[in-house]
């Protein structure tokens, strides 16, 4: 140990307290540890520890998943850098926007990312889901997941929804009018819902109302959709996402089919 | 500890278990309620800073009869008509989903760029998805002669929208 030459270096760094706390095994160990160095570790356990041959083809399993993971992963990165320059009031945000379209370095690329990705998770979320329904997935055991699968798709819509207001141009104040006033039809908590005016449903204590932060879409409306989409909607998908990817560790890949051949 | 408690008799010690355990849990339960209920009241504000919806529309003389005016539209979505009994403020929210409609003299019908919905300049919705007529504002005058339109009070009922004060009869 004392013999500090350049080829000791690697073993010394996997022997030393630091790597064997971080990893647990070293991988130079017998047949058990060695499976141990695998389960152990959070990217390999993502994975059930048995899937079949024709569970991982991609024509199996398209890839929907974990492309619309990336994606959300990149929409988390790219949102977070335009936060730098985006400021959720009325005389600021179009023209932040359009700054970041004309003037930050780099601001349209980063900016289209965030846009084209939004929508393409959406739309792998769609896939992924249609997959998961033409294989059979979502049969017993795996029931739960489908219903947490559900539960991304909903926050994924309601962060798309949410995303769609802040450019705060004519297309995000209008579709956002839309989407709020579709609120006003909810059953018992919209004010123009069936049953409302049981409990004294009115247009300024509805549903929509806590949505929108006011009667109409205004500058409380712009800074709500701002924390929910950057704070609130993103907190929650992760916690779901984290048990999305539990459930497919432990009730397994359904691409138990055999191979043909 | 265990032989004090043994020497409580049985029913003694469930009482006094069972009060402690009532108000442990029953007090995380109602801090839990407030701050369940506290949050969500959190999100329904008391004041709104949202502009008045009353608002001065100049004088009748200003408006031609037959005209659909739409000189209060960017400010305050209504459309000025004046028709041969008089003046009426017709909303320009779309009573399908609230999206602001044009007015096209050409083909005198109102339209919605959102759905596609029409109406006439009564307010009918004759084409497209919106459910029921444009809304008619309260409209008055006031002592120095302007007219007053207030949109805190509509109305859309053939008949009813046809009577002060959601409309100004003038001669």
């Amino acid at each position: 140990m004392a013999n500090l030459s350049l080829k000791n270096v690697p073993q010394i760094i996997v022997e030393s307290q630091v790597w064997k706390s971080i990893f647990r095994h070293g991988y130079t160990m017998n047949r058990r540890n060695r499976l141990l160095a695998i389960t152990n570790n959070v990217f390999y356990h993502i994975l059930p520890t048995k899937i079949s041959r024709y569970g991982m083809r991609m024509r199996f399993h398209w890839g929907a998943g974990i492309i619309t993971f990336y994606l959300f992963l990149i929409l988390t990165f790219t949102g977070v850098l335009l936060m730098f320059y985006y400021v959720p009031t009325v005389p600021r945000a179009y023209y932040d926007m359009k700054d970041l379209q004309y003037v930050v370095p780099f601001g349209n690329i980063l900016r289209n990312m965030h846009r084209y990705g939004a929508h393409a998770m959406v739309f792998m979320v769609m896939v992924h889901m249609a997959r998961t329904f033409y294989t059979s997935s979502y049969k017993p055991p795996r029931e739960f997941n489908w219903v947490v699968g559900v539960i991304l798709l909903n926050f994924t819509f309601l962060l798309s929804f949410s995303g769609y207001l802040l450019p705060w141009d004519q297309l995000a104040i209008w579709a956002v009018t839309v989407g709020a006033n579709m609120a006003r039809a909810t059953p018992l908590i919209g004010h123009e819902g069936p049953f409302a005016n049981l409990i004294g449903m009115k247009v300024d204590n509805d549903v929509r109302f806590a949505l929108l932060g006011g009667t109409t879409v205004g500058s409380a409306t712009l800074l709500r959709f701002y924390v929910l989409h950057c704070i609130a909607f993103p907190i929650i998908l992760t916690i779901f996402i984290v048990v999305h990817f539990w459930r497919v560790r432990r009730d397994g890949y359904s691409g138990d089919v055999p191979v043909r051949e | 500890m265990a032989r004090a408690a043994e020497a409580l008799s049985a029913e003694e010690q469930g009482t006094r278990r069972r009060l402690l355990s009532f108000l442990g849990w029953g007090s995380f339960a109602s801090f839990c309620g407030g701050v369940t209920i506290g949050s969500l009241r959190f999100f329904f504000p008391r004041i709104l800073y949202e502009p008045s919806q009353q608002f001065i529309a100049g004088k009748p003389e200003d408006y031609q009869v037959g005209e659909v005016s739409t000189r209060m539209k960017k400010e305050q979505r209504v459309w000025m008509i004046r028709n041969e009994q008089g003046i009426y403020a017709l909303i320009s929210i779309c009573t399908h989903l609230g999206c602001t409609p044009i007015w096209h003299s050409a083909e005198n019908r109102i339209k919605c760029p959102c759905h596609g919905s029409n109406f006439l300049v009564d307010g009918q919705n004759i084409a497209g998805p919106a459910p029921s007529p444009l809304f008619r504002a309260a409209i008055s005058l006031d002592l120095a002669g302007n007219i007053v339109v207030d949109k805190n009070q509509k109305e859309n009922r053939p008949g009813n929208r046809d009577e002060p004060p959601f409309i100004l009869p003038l001669t």
